[in-house]
Formats: C-alpha cells, sequence, structure tokens
C-alpha cells in the first residue's frame, strides 16, 4: 500500500481547515475548521500506523478525537456564551482580551 | 644660604621619661578642656558664672604652667625634654600614635604665652562681652580654642599636634562667626576654615610621608632618624610643612582669610588672630627643626615666603582704614619676619621665638586697645570716624602708644630687641641673599612705622570727627573709658611690649633656655654690612616711615570718606594686592563652573543613562504588546507563519547537511 | 587538596563558643517583628514594645562584644547545620571582627532609628506597628548578612533584606518613593544575579578541583585561591558588581541619592548607615579572600573608582540644594575613602576602612537625623528654604556642626581616625592615589560648612522659617500669617542624640578597643592577599 494518496488528501484537508480558520469569521465555521485540521492529522496517524505496522499511531488518533470531542463541548459553550451576551458569532466582534 | 652652612645629622638631645610635677602636665590640657565642656554641657544654667570659670581655669592652666616651668628650669639643661606617655591612642601595628606631651623649653614657652596672653584676653572679653547673652558660650570657645593651641604645641608627635591644629582652627572658625547672623562673618569663619584645610592637606601629607619613610610618627623617633631620609625627601617634607604654616599662619599665598577673620570679637583677634594661634606656623617650622636643619632648599623657601609675606603685609596695611584690618596685615607682615627668621635656621630659631614672644604681647596689646576704642565708639572700626580720642581714653592711649612703639621698633622697647636681630640675621646670609632678604625686612620695618603712625594719629590725635558723625543706630558717639577689667590686662600687655624683649635678649637669656630644643643660635659673620650699620640704618627707615605718616596725615585734615580715585599703588594695596581677585578667578569660578556642570551631568549623564536603559525597555515593550490585537485570527497567522518556520528550519537543517 | 582538609577541620573546631548569643541576635528582632506586628491597634504600644526589642538586642550585641576573643579563632561564635546537601550548602554562622563591629553597630543604631522615628508621620492607611516591624525584620536580615558563613546564605540573605527595605521606601517614603523604590530594588537585584552567578562559577570550580562541590566560605577561601587567574577574575567581577552596587562605587551610585531622598530619615539611616556597608564587607570577606590573584590584578581599577568616588561625591555634595541628596553624595565621597582603604592593600589602610564603616554609620546616622529634625521644623528639604536658623533653634544648630564636624573628619570626632588611617595607610603603597584624595579633605570642609552657613547662619529668612510664632523670626513675616511654633530639641530628641554625641567624642579620642578587635581579621585577610605588609 502506498501512503502518498492518504497524506495528499490529509495535508488537503489541513490546508482547507487552516485557511478556513484564517479568513472565515463565523465561530462556529472556524471551529469546524480545526476540527477539519484535528481529523486530517488523525488520517495521517492511521496511515502511518498502518504502513508500519505499528498500533501506537492509532491509539494517538482516538486520543485526539477525545480531546477534540471535550473540546467541542468547552468551545461551543463558550460560542454559545459568547453569542446571548453579544448577539454576534463573529469572532471579530470578541477583541477585548488584549492589550 | 651657602652650603658649606650644612649641618650635619641633627644630634637629638636624650628625651627622658616625665616624673614627679612633670608627669602631671595633663593637667595644663585637662584645666581648659573642663572648662569648656562644663560650659558646653552645662548651657544656659552656667550663664551666671560660666565666664568666671573660664578665667579660672585659665588662670589655674597659667599657675601650673610657671610650676613645670620652675621645675624644668632646675632640671640640668640636658634633661630638659622630657617625654609623658598619656594613651595610646590610634594603634595599628607599626604605626603606634601615641597621646602624649613633650615637655621640653620650646612647648613650656609657648605654654606661658598661650595661657599667660590667653588669661589676659579672658579678663579683658568679661568686660568686652558683657552685653552679649550668650557670654559663656563664648568662654567655652575660648577655652576650647585654649585647650586645643596648648595639645598643638604640647604634643608628642605630629598627629597630636595635627589634632590641636585642627582644634584651633575649629575654635577659630567658631569665634570669627561669632556674630554669624552677619553673613559677611559667616563667610570669613568659612574662608578662614577653607584656607587653613589647604594647609592642613600639606601637614597631613607630611605626615604619611613621615610614616612611609621611617614608621613613626614621635617627635623623638623622628627627630632621631631625620637625617637618613634622602635630600629630595626632606625637602619635600620641609614644603609640605611649610605649605600647613602658611595656612595657618595666613603668609603668602595663603594670607587673604586672616584680615577677613577681623569679623570676630575683638579679644578674639587679640588672642588668636595675633598673638598665638596663628604663629602655630612658626611653632611647626621651629619645632621641626632637625628636618629643616638638613634642608638648605626648604629653609630657602621659608624665608622666600617670609620676605614676600612681610613686604605684602606692611604694603595692604598701608591702605586699609579700618583699624583692625591694619593691624591684622601687621600681624601678616609680623609673622612674616618670624618666618623668615625661622628660615635662616640654626641662625635664626631662636630669634624668631624671641618676637613670636615680644609680638604677643604689643600686639596682643594693640588689639586689646583697639577693642577698647571700638567699645567706646559702638563697634565703629574706621578711623576716619575717630580722631582726637586721647583725651577721652587715656588708659586706652597710653597702653596702645607703647605697644605702637615696640612694634616700630623704638630703641630699647621690645619690638627693637626682637626684630632687629632678625633684619641681621637676613643680611648676614651674605650673598645676593643677605642683601634681598635683608633689604626686604628693613624697608618693611619703615613701612610698618609708617602704617602704624597712621593709625595712631588717625585714632587718638587730630580733631575729633566723630563730633560732627552719628553712629549706625543713628545717636551721638560717646567714647568712653573702658572698664577696669579692659584695662588692667591693656595696661599688663603694655608692661611687656615694654620690658619682655630686653628681658629675653639680654645675655641670649631665651636662646640659651630655648637650646635643648632648638640647638644653640648661631651667627654668621658674613654680612656686607656691619650690625650697627644695620641698626641704624633700620632706625632711620623707620624714622621716614613715621615722619611721612605724620606729614600725609598729621599735617593735613583727614576725610570722613575715603577719597576716590586714588593712584594704582593704593588702589593695589586696597585690593590686598589682588590675592582675592587671584583666589575668585583660579579658584572660586572654576569650582563652582565645575560643580553646576557635574550636578548636571551626574542627573543627566549618569542618572540618565540608567533612566534611559529603564525608558528603553518600557518603551519597548509598550510597542511590543501593540501585536496584542485580540483578534484570533490573527494570532492563528502568526500561529501558522511559526510552525511553518519551525518546519522550514527543521528541514533545511536534515537537508543541508 | 589537604589545605581544603585543613581548613574544613578548623571550621569545624571552632564551632561552639558562643553560637547561642549570635542565634539570639538573629532571632531577636524576628520574634519582636512577630510581636509588633500584631500591635495594629496602638502605635503607641507598638513603638514602646519595638524599642524594647531593640535596646534588649543592643544589650545581647554588647554582650557579644564581651565574648569575643580578641586574638583567638578568625571566625567566631560559629555555629549552624546543612541546608541542602546535595548542593553543598549550610546555614552556617560566625563572626569575624569586621562581622562583629558592624553587628554592634547595627544593635546601637536600631534603637536610635526607632527612637528618631517615634513621630514619623506615617502615609495614610499605613500603621506604626508595620513600620516597626518591617524594621525589625531588617535589623535581623542585616545581622544575617554579616554573620552568614556560606556563600549561597549569604546570597540569600543579601537578596532578602532587599524586600523589608523596599517595602519601607516603597510604603512609607516622600512623593516619589515607588520610584526610588523600585529604582533601588532593580539595582541591587540586578548585582545580587550576577553574584549567584559568580557563586553557582566557584561551586562548579570547587567541584572540579575537590569532587564534592560545597559553598561553605572557609572551603572556599581554602581552594579559589589557586584558580587560574582568568577564572578568578570573572568570578571577582560577578561578586565586584554586586558589592560596586551596593557600596555604592562611582557609576553605580545614582540609586542612592533616590533611595536616600525619598526613605524615612530613619529608614534612609539603616540604608546609608549599614545596608551600604554589606558593599565594602563584601569586598573585604569575598573579593579579597576568595580572589586574592584578581583583587591584585584588578585594584588599580578599584582605585580609580574610589578616588573619583571621593571627588565626584565631594563636588555633587556642594552642589546639592536637597539636603537628604547632600547625605547621599557625603556618603558616596566617603564610600570612596573606604574603597581606597580596602584596595590599597595595607592595615593601616584597611583597618582604616573598617573602622570608617562604624565610624560613617555614626557620623551620617547623626547627619541624617538631625537633617530629619530640620526637616520636621521647617516641612522642605531644600537649603534655600532655611537660614539662621541657629537664631531660633541654637541647640538643634549645635548638632548639626557637631554633625558636619565628624562628617569632614575633623581629628578629635571619631571619622578622623578612619580617614587618617585609610589615607596613611594608602599613602604607603598608593601615594598618587592618595594625594589625589587628600583634596576630598578640603571639599569635606567646604561643603559641610556651606551647608552650615546657608541653613544656619546669617539672618533669619527662607519660606520654611519667616512666619513662625515663637522665636526671633516670629516678627519676620507676620502676614504669611501664623504657624507652628518652632523648637529647639525637645527630650526625645535629645535622648536619641546623646548617645551619637558620646561615640563621636569617645571613638574620637579612644578608638583603641575598635581598632584592636578589627585588626586581626584584617590582619587574616591581608595574608589572604599574600600582600608583604609594607612595614
Amino acid at each position: 500500500m502506498t501512503p502518498t494518496y492518504y497524506l495528499l488528501l490529509s495535508a488537503l484537508l489541513f490546508a482547507i481547515g487552516a485557511v478556513g480558520v484564517l479568513v472565515r469569521r463565523n465561530a462556529i465555521v472556524v471551529f469546524m475548521c480545526i476540527e477539519l485540521m484535528l481529523n486530517s492529522v488523525n488520517l495521517t496517524l492511521v496511515t502511518f500506523a498502518r504502513v508500519n505496522g505499528s498500533l501506537s499511531g492509532q491509539v494517538m488518533a482516538f486520543f485526539v478525537m477525545v480531546v477534540a470531542a471535550a473540546e467541542v463541548v468547552v468551545g461551543l459553550a463558550i460560542i454559545m456564551s459568547i453569542f446571548r451576551t453579544r448577539r454576534s458569532a463573529s469572532i471579530d466582534d470578541t477583541n477585548l482580551l488584549k492589550y | 644660604m651657602p652650603t658649606d652652612l650644612m649641618l650635619g645629622p641633627a644630634s637629638e638631645p636624650s628625651v627622658f621619661a616625665a616624673s614627679g610635677v612633670a608627669s602631671s602636665a595633663w593637667l595644663l590640657l585637662a584645666l581648659p578642656a573642663f572648662g569648656a565642656l562644663v560650659l558646653f554641657i552645662g548651657g544656659r544654667r552656667t550663664d551666671g558664672w560660666g565666664h568666671l570659670l573660664g578665667c579660672a581655669t585659665i588662670v589655674a592652666a597659667f599657675v601650673w604652667g610657671l610650676v613645670e616651668f620652675f621645675h624644668s628650669t632646675s632640671l640640668p639643661a640636658g634633661q630638659r625634654v622630657q617625654n609623658l606617655h598619656l594613651f595610646s591612642w590610634i594603634p595599628v601595628n607599626a604605626l603606634q600614635v601615641d597621646f602624649g606631651l613633650r615637655l621640653d623649653p620650646l612647648s613650656l614657652t609657648f605654654v606661658l604665652l598661650i595661657t599667660g596672653v590667653g588669661g589676659l584676653i579672658h579678663i579683658y572679653s568679661i568686660g568686652y562681652m558683657s552685653h552679649d547673652r550668650d557670654r559663656r558660650r563664648f568662654f567655652a570657645y575660648l577655652n576650647l580654642f585654649v585647650a586645643s593651641m596648648l595639645l598643638l604645641v604640647l604634643g608628642n608627635g605630629f598627629v597630636t599636634l595635627y589634632l590641636g591644629w585642627e582644634g584651633v582652627g575649629l575654635a577659630s572658625y567658631l569665634l570669627i562667626g561669632w556674630y554669624s547672623d552677619r553673613p559677611s562673618a559667616a563667610t570669613a569663619a568659612k574662608k578662614a576654615f577653607l584656607m587653613n584645610r589647604v594647609g592642613d592637606v600639606g601637614l597631613a601629607l607630611a605626615i604619611f610621608i613621615l610614616f612611609a619613610k621611617l614608621h613613626t610618627t614621635q617627635y623623638t623617633e623622628v627627630f632621631a632618624r631625620a637625617h637618613t631620609l634622602s635630600p629630595g625627601t626632606l625637602t619635600a617634607i620641609a614644603l609640605l610643612l611649610l605649605l600647613g604654616a602658611c595656612g595657618k599662619s595666613g603668609q603668602f599665598p595663603l594670607q587673604s582669610w586672616l584680615p577677613d577673620a577681623m569679623e570676630g570679637p575683638t579679644p578674639v583677634s587679640a588672642l588668636i588672630h595675633a598673638a598665638t594661634m596663628v604663629t602655630a606656623g612658626v611653632y611647626l617650622v621651629a619645632r621641626s627643626n632637625p628636618i629643616y636643619d638638613l634642608t638648605s632648599s626648604g629653609r630657602l623657601l621659608v624665608v622666600i615666603i617670609g620676605a614676600i609675606t612681610l613686604l605684602l603685609g606692611a604694603i595692604v596695611g598701608c591702605a586699609y582704614d579700618d583699624i583692625k584690618k591694619v593691624l591684622a596685615y601687621s600681624t601678616v607682615s609680623q609673622i612674616g619676619y618670624m618666618m623668615l627668621a625661622v628660615g635662616l635656621g640654626p641662625f635664626g630659631y631662636a630669634l624668631a621665638i624671641v618676637h613670636l614672644l615680644s609680638h604677643g604681647f604689643f600686639k596682643a596689646g594693640l588689639f586689646l586697645g583697639a577693642g577698647s576704642v571700638m567699645h567706646a565708639m559702638d563697634d565703629e572700626t574706621d578711623m576716619r570716624r575717630f580722631g582726637g580720642l586721647f583725651k577721652r581714653m587715656p588708659i586706652t592711649a597710653v597702653t596702645f602708644g607703647f605697644g605702637y612703639l615696640a612694634i616700630i621698633g623704638f630703641p630699647f622697647l621690645s619690638g627693637f630687641y626682637s626684630k632687629d636681630p632678625i633684619i641681621e640675621a637676613a643680611f648676614q646670609q651674605g650673598g645676593w641673599r643677605g642683601w634681598v632678604f635683608g633689604l626686604a625686612a628693613a624697608i618693611a620695618a619703615g613701612l610698618t612705622a609708617f602704617y602704624m603712625t597712621r593709625l595712631v594719629i588717625m585714632t587718638f590725635f587730630g580733631p575729633a570727627r566723630w563730633q560732627e558723625l552719628k553712629n549706625t543706630d543713628g545717636n551721638d558717639y560717646h567714647p568712653h573709658e573702658a572698664p577696669a577689667t579692659m584695662t588692667i590686662p591693656m595696661i599688663i600687655l603694655a608692661i611687656g611690649s615694654v620690658g619682655i624683649g630686653a628681658y629675653l635678649t639680654i645675655g641670649n637669656r631665651l636662646a640659651n633656655w630655648l637650646t635643648p630644643s632648638l640647638g644653640a643660635l648661631q651667627k654668621a659673620d658674613n654680612g656686607p654690612l656691619p650690625s650697627i650699620v644695620v641698626t641704624i640704618g633700620t632706625l632711620v627707615l623707620a624714622a621716614i616711615g613715621v615722619l611721612v605718616a605724620i606729614l600725609v596725615v598729621g599735617r593735613r585734615a583727614v576725610p570722613v570718606t575715603r577719597p576716590e580715585p586714588v593712584a594704582w599703588p593704593v588702589r593695589a594695596a586696597r585690593a590686598d594686592l589682588y590675592g582675592n581677585a587671584l583666589n575668585e578667578t583660579l579658584v572660586a569660578r572654576p569650582g563652582q563652573w565645575l560643580t553646576g556642570a557635574l550636578v548636571f551631568s551626574d542627573r543627566m549623564g549618569v542618572d540618565g543613562m540608567v533612566n534611559g536603559i529603564a525608558a528603553l525597555f518600557g518603551g519597548s515593550s509598550g510597542r511590543l504588546r501593540r501585536l496584542q490585537t485580540g483578534f484570533v485570527r490573527s494570532y492563528a497567522l502568526s500561529m501558522l507563519g511559526g510552525s511553518i518556520l519551525l518546519i522550514a528550519a527543521l528541514l533545511l537543517v536534515r537537508f543541508s547537511g | 587538596m589537604s589545605v581544603v582538609h585543613q581548613a574544613t577541620v578548623a571550621a569545624v573546631t571552632n564551632s561552639g563558643t558562643g553560637f547561642p548569643v549570635l542565634l539570639g541576635l538573629l532571632l531577636w528582632p524576628l520574634v519582636g517583628a512577630c510581636v509588633v506586628v500584631t500591635l495594629r491597634g496602638s502605635d503607641k504600644a507598638a513603638k514602646l514594645v519595638a524599642m524594647a526589642f531593640s535596646v534588649i538586642e543592643f544589650a545581647l550585641a554588647v554582650v557579644s562584644l564581651f565574648v569575643y576573643h580578641t586574638g583567638g579563632a578568625r571566625i567566631q561564635f560559629s555555629g549552624g547545620t546543612t541546608w541542602i546537601s546535595s548542593f553543598g550548602t549550610h546555614i552556617s554562622f560566625g563572626m569575624d571582627g569586621i562581622a562583629l563591629v558592624m553587628v554592634a553597630m547595627i544593635g546601637f543604631l536600631v534603637p536610635i532609628v526607632i527612637g528618631a522615628s517615634w513621630d514619623e508621620k506615617l502615609p495614610e492607611g499605613r500603621s506604626a506597628a508595620g513600620f516597626f516591624a518591617l524594621i525589625l525584620t531588617l535589623e535581623a536580615l542585616m545581622i544575617g548578612v554579616f554573620a552568614a558563613t556560606d556563600v549561597f546564605l549569604f546570597y540569600v540573605l543579601f537578596e532578602l533584606m532587599l524586600i523589608p527595605m523596599y517595602f519601607l521606601i516603597g510604603g512609607y517614603g516622600g512623593i516619589n518613593r515607588r520610584y526610588a523604590a523600585v529604582k533601588f530594588f532593580l539595582y541591587s537585584f540586578l548585582g545580587g544575579l550576577l553574584m549567584l552567578a559568580s557563586a553557582i562559577g566557584a561551586w562548579s570550580y570547587v567541584q572540579s578541583v575537590t569532587g564534592n562541590g560545597t559553598l561553605d566560605w572557609a572551603t572556599l577561601a581554602a581552594v579559589l585561591p589557586h584558580a587560574p587567574l582568568s577564572t578568578q577574575i570573572w568570578l571577582f567581577l560577578g561578586f565586584f558588581f554586586a558589592f560596586a552596587i551596593k557600596a555604592p562605587l562611582v557609576p553605580f551610585h545614582t540609586w542612592l541619592p533616590d533611595a536616600t531622598a525619598e526613605a524615612p530619615i530613619g529608614v534612609g539611616v539603616l540604608l546609608v548607615g549599614v545596608l551600604d556597608k554589606v558593599g565594602i564587607f563584601g569586598f573585604l570577606r569575598y573579593n579579597l579572600v576568595l580572589f586574592p590573584n584578581a583583587s591584585k590584578t584588578l585594584a588599580p581599577l578599584l582605585l580609580v573608582l574610589a578616588v573619583a568616588g571621593v571627588l565626584y561625591g565631594s563636588i555633587l555634595a556642594a552642589g546639592q540644594s536637597d539636603m537628604k541628596r547632600f547625605v547621599a553624595y557625603v556618603s558616596l565621597a566617603h564610600f570612596g575613602f573606604i574603597a581606597l582603604g580596602v584596595f590599597a592593600f595595607t592595615a593601616q589602610g584597611q583597618v582604616g576602612a573598617v573602622s570608617y564603616m562604624v565610624n560613617h554609620s555614626i557620623s551620617t546616622g547623626m547627619l541624617l537625623v538631625v537633617i530629619g529634625m530640620v526637616i520636621v521644623r521647617g516641612r522642605s528639604v531644600r537649603v534655600e528654604d532655611y537660614g539662621g536658623m541657629a537664631k531660633v533653634t541654637p541647640l538643634l544648630a549645635g548638632m548639626l556642626f557637631l554633625a558636619g564636624l565628624t562628617t569632614l573628619s575633623l581629628p578629635g570626632t571619631n571619622s578622623f581616625v578612619s580617614e587618617f588611617l585609610v589615607l596613611i595607610g594608602a599613602y604607603q603603597t598608593e601615594p598618587v592615589y592618595t594625594i589625589l584624595a587628600t583634596i576630598g579633605m578640603v571639599l569635606a570642609a567646604l561643603y559641610v560648612l556651606w551647608l552650615y552657613q546657608r541653613v544656619m547662619q546669617g539672618p533669619v529668612r527662607g519660606n520654611a522659617l519667616i512666619g513662625v510664632t515663637a522665636g526671633p523670626g516670629a516678627a519676620a513675616d507676620p502676614s504669611l500669617g501664623a504657624r507652628k511654633a518652632i523648637h529647639d530639641l525637645s527630650g526625645r530628641e535629645r535622648w536619641v542624640l546623646a548617645p551619637l554625641v558620646v561615640l563621636i567624642l569617645l571613638l574620637g579620642f579612644y578608638p583603641k578597643p575598635l581598632l584592636d578587635i578589627v585588626n586581626p581579621s584584617v590582619g587574616a585577610t591581608i595574608q589572604a592577599v599574600t600582600v608583604q605588609e609594607g612595614n
């Protein structure tokens, strides 16, 4: 099995996610883009696990999923409460934490 | 000085440990010091009897000084140098500074002068200071002065001398600044202390060199080993000691504080700035005679300084109208004579001490007389406002007259016996030195006669100019004779002015007595003129001075205000021959400028750099924090950029080698 | 390394004698601080308790003077315990003669400081309890710094000492107190870090030579002098910067005028009188003994700084119009003299320097306390606000004059003995620097007498005095309204000054006991530098 295509796909997904984080303003979309990046990393991990015949890559992918799930819980909660107070989900509107 | 007069190693006479009466010599110091201490601590509580305590302690010290003196005369001449160890003062390894006394003819002579004249002036001050509410503090200062002065002359090493030296400087500061609410008095006091301090540095450095070379500062050892020093070292020590002497004795180029010191009360001028403290420089050189004996170039400089000063003092003294300032410049000039004499080495030490003693009497008497005049004339010092006071205050005038005759060298009075030998000795040095120094001394004698005659005529004779004038409070003057506490000391001092010179010099009485301390008085016979010619010539010069003064101020009306403009010699003399102007331009102005510049550069330069570094950090962090915009997306971008950089760096490392 | 072995053996055999006294000296002020800090309710009780503790501490210090055996072991009162065994650090204390006289001086000064701060106006919302507790804490830490015999412990206490001082300046000082406190802290802290770096370097050098690293002073003193010159110089410089800032020497001094000007008077006395002495003490105890070759190599640099300090400090003192800054610059000049004595490497110079440390505490303490009394009356630190004050308060004027005399080292006062020893000692080896330094003698007279003239002499004048309702100045200008009467010294103020006056005269005429305590320790230091004493 050649990992090339898997890795290319993973890189593409990561790039899409990164660009999304940088250019989109909606907090939910940014959040989804982060998930996209995490999952592209998962794909890479699983690919190499498969190529090397080692399980640790797959274990790591599970860890990432658990962390991502936890992150979603906390992150969405924060986004929700910001939306409730400020009536906006744009991340450019929440820039109070600065110099 | 011809080199064949260079002496071999000085033979320090054997020094004996003090015993018997001499071992209680510390009482001499303790009595005045005790008086000062009680008056300082007692404060206002001693107002009623403080002045009496002050006088009593000094008189007691005088009596004790007499006891010591007669004890010493009862000893054979070879055993009169005694050392009294009191306690170890500053002991650090090789440096063993003892607090001890040296009783020898020289110090005992000074003890009698200090306590004797000091006692008389103490008594005089009871009357003179009777209107001052701080009179007991005045006596505390006077006692402090006497104690310090006694320590100065009695100390058995250069460091104890230095202690007394600075002590008298302190007392002098306090007393010059007695009327310290007058800014001029405060400034004069400060000036005196500072100029003395310049001299003190010289004395201190001389002590440092002595310790570096001889590992001791005690007289006995220094004098015994002085001949082991190299000529260069000896000259350096001699010059540094001379610097100290110049500061304390108001010698050129540090003379300008002494006339200003007349801001102090008149008894202070008489005691400190005429009779005793200002002669300490002469004492220092005479005391260090084993060192000066070994360095002819050092002695030459002493003579030069003395000659310059005696002329300078006499010239400036002719121009002043302030009675105390004339006397002050006269003091400068007379100490110049003493300096010249000690500079002559074994030919002059004893002569200097004789002149010092007789000067102590007649100058103290003159100052007390001037004080009596001022007391009568509501503290007026301008002689142009005096005149005709003879009739109002005959005792003062007569006692003053004896002092006057003594100082101008009238035959068979003190000054004649003390000053004339100095002029002779100066001539007898032979060669150009004999002519230069001898003529300088003789001409100054003529000038002395002029300014003193001028002073006496303007004060005591002629029309009573004060009758048409008002004092500073707008009242008429009411001159009156002084009370007995003031006149009795003046009378005693006048008797001294008449007789002391003859008493001390006939049969070389004092010179012989001082031999254990100063070596035998030598006489050189290679002068260009026979001594009788010198004596008569000096008398003729003095007579010319008197005559000129009579013609200038006696035969003409004296204007009440100072005539202006005048010819440049008078202008120069009135300006102290530009001594102050020189100090001002060379020291004071650059000093002020330097101070201002350094204060500025410390704030702006040194501290500015420190604050600049702080500001640099503060400012740059202020700019850097602007990067925290609060926009999540810009943080994400910088994270991405950072990651790419990191990966690029890793790849570069991996594939480059 | 048999040398090391002998040294440690010697250190052990010396331990024990008198250690309880030292322990008491260290702990008693801390106990006092704990008690005082609980007395927030009553300022008066706090003052009295603090005074009682400090007086007993002084008594203890006097006891330690008698326990000390002159001519005995170099470090006495020693004792302690291991601290961090893997680093070879100890909590160990002990005093040589130099430390002993400084500790005695601290014991003497603190009651005076408390007395002088009795009526200190504290800022809004601050209690006397906090102030005096901080002072007692500072006292314990200062004693600890002088008594530490482990370099790491010394470092820790050296830095720890900054904390109470920081709060005393920053919390109780003048208008710019924050600026001054931060400046003081940063300066000292920077120096301290450089010293720490050097200490670590010394530790690793010792470890590389002996196989087990330690920071015990006696061991370091046996090993480090054999280190190569370049190593010594680097380590020397680390300590040097810490001490040059603390002392302070000339280019590192600018924190001192600010800190002195802003600190309350009593704190200023401790700052200038004791805290700064740690710098000189450090030179003697650490730089000279641990790095003798480097000391000799770098001595010319130090001498230049010393003489520059004398002249620069004196000239700047003459140019000050703020009386508290004046004291700071005067101290700068005096520290120049002290450094000259230390780095001339003669017995007289170093004994002079150590006794100068003590005498400077007394004379500058007196000067600052008296100036504080002037400021309390006139409510201004500016010289030009005063004039002719001697007419109104003659006794205070006399005290300022006496303080001035000891500041200008008049013979008969305590400072003279030290200055004379420093100069005569330094002249033996460094005549040129000494001659330059003697100019400072003249300048000292200038700045002291000029200050005295401006403040005390002449007619009564100046904003601070005109309009007072008592004394001859009262009638001068009634239009400015009635001011609180200006009185001469109160009973409390007399009691504060009396011990200083007595000590000034006593040590001026009979300094032998002090010199005898100091001399053996200085002898040991000189021997460590292995300079043949020239005489």
